[in-house]
């Protein structure tokens, strides 16, 4: 057995260069500023946002349907999440929750939905949320900027979250360590779940599309081996199914990401009150 | 049999053991969902109204069979 698989599932996250930039140094530091395919897309997805919201910002009373589809995103959102988990005081925060949701939302769905253009080595689309660069980056920004607002809101003592209360004084010393420890893994496991899930979604569509070739070529050698366009169709069948489930994984793993999103938000939000 | 060889393959072991941690998720997701279905065959009415917590009861339960997935990708091509 060679040590080179025939199968390169991982090539498509290969981030590469489209138009070269040239390189930025700002206090020491090179910063290269060229356009890669994964910059390409995410200028795409925003472009996107910002012509949807263009074009269905509007505020009649009875809506056509592509403001009925904006409010009723804006909707998940602001009833479903904000409004039930933390309450009134998260109106302000529903703007930065909603457009967390959106981004990873339509970057997701670029991914799943434009790559069935992908045809003959063309790449029109790049999985941006299988990148964990991109993900770990909302996840950090995230979780910080909740973190740091809890104590704008609440000032030093917002440090007895880690400590929690009526426990013996002797169980702090073991306690805070594992609060702390379960708080500040929260960026690691929401930047996690995103990219695993987009990942291991993208990788087994790839891994049936190259069943799919390769049992067609067996199957073309003629004799018995003409048996193998059943299970190349098999896996093409399988690759219908699983562009279905990676479409609601898409839109699950935006609402989820937001969800955790509200949940942290709401420790700091109502602080004191719950627990 | 040569050293690289026997790396190679050791990799593909490991990585293939590392990937075992996602039944823990998979037995996890069945009771997670499972229970859900039970309660709301119970009680339609309340259904609806859990249907947030039961989503991220999904997303951490999946979590932990995620952390697996990506250690066996690191294992596989990363070293």
């Amino acid at each position: 057995m060679s040590n080179q698989p025939a199968i390169q599932p991982m090539e498509q996250f290969m981030v590469h260069k489209i138009v070269d930039l040239p390189v930025v140094h700002i206090g020491g530091m090179a910063i290269d500023m060229s356009i890669t395919n994964s910059v390409a897309s995410m200028i795409a997805g925003a472009v996107i946002l910002v012509l949807f919201f263009a074009l269905t910002a509007r505020r009649e009373i009875v809506p056509n349907r592509g403001q009925a589809l904006a409010e009723s995103l804006y909707n998940i959102i602001d009833r479903v999440l904000v409004g039930p988990i933390i309450g009134h005081e998260g109106k302000p925060y529903v703007p930065y929750i909603f457009s967390l949701f959106l981004i990873i939302l339509v970057l997701n769905l670029m991914s799943v939905v434009l790559a069935i253009f992908n045809v003959g080595g063309m790449e029109l689309t790049f999985a941006v949320t299988a990148q964990l660069a991109i993900t770990a980056t909302l996840a950090v920004l995230t979780f910080f900027s909740i973190f740091i607002l809890g104590f704008v809101k609440h000032g030093p003592k917002f440090v007895t979250l880690f400590a929690p209360s009526g426990m013996p004084k002797v169980m702090l010393v073991f306690m805070v360590p594992i609060e702390m420890l379960s708080y500040f893994v929260r960026p690691v496991t929401l930047a996690m779940r995103l990219f695993g899930n987009m990942l291991g979604g993208h990788v087994v569509m790839s891994l049936f599309g190259s069943f799919v070739v390769a049992l067609g070529i067996l199957a073309l050698s003629g004799g018995v081996a003409t048996l193998a366009f059943i299970p190349s169709a098999l896996s093409f069948s399988m690759i219908v199914a699983l562009t279905g489930l990676e479409l609601v994984v898409a839109i699950l793993q935006a609402f989820v990401f937001a969800a955790l999103a509200t949940v942290y938000l709401n420790e700091v939000v109502n602080f004191g009150h719950g627990h | 049999m040569n050293a690289v060889a026997d790396f190679h393959t050791y990799k593909l072991i490991g990585a293939g053991l590392a990937a075992m941690g996602m039944i823990g998720a998979g037995v996890g997701l069945g009771v997670l969902f499972g229970s859900y279905l039970q309660a709301a065959i119970r009680n339609p009415a309340g259904a609806a109204s859990q249907q947030t917590m039961l989503f991220l009861g999904m997303a951490l339960t999946e979590t932990m069979g995620l952390f697996a997935f990506v250690v066996s990708l690191i294992i596989l091509f990363g070293s």
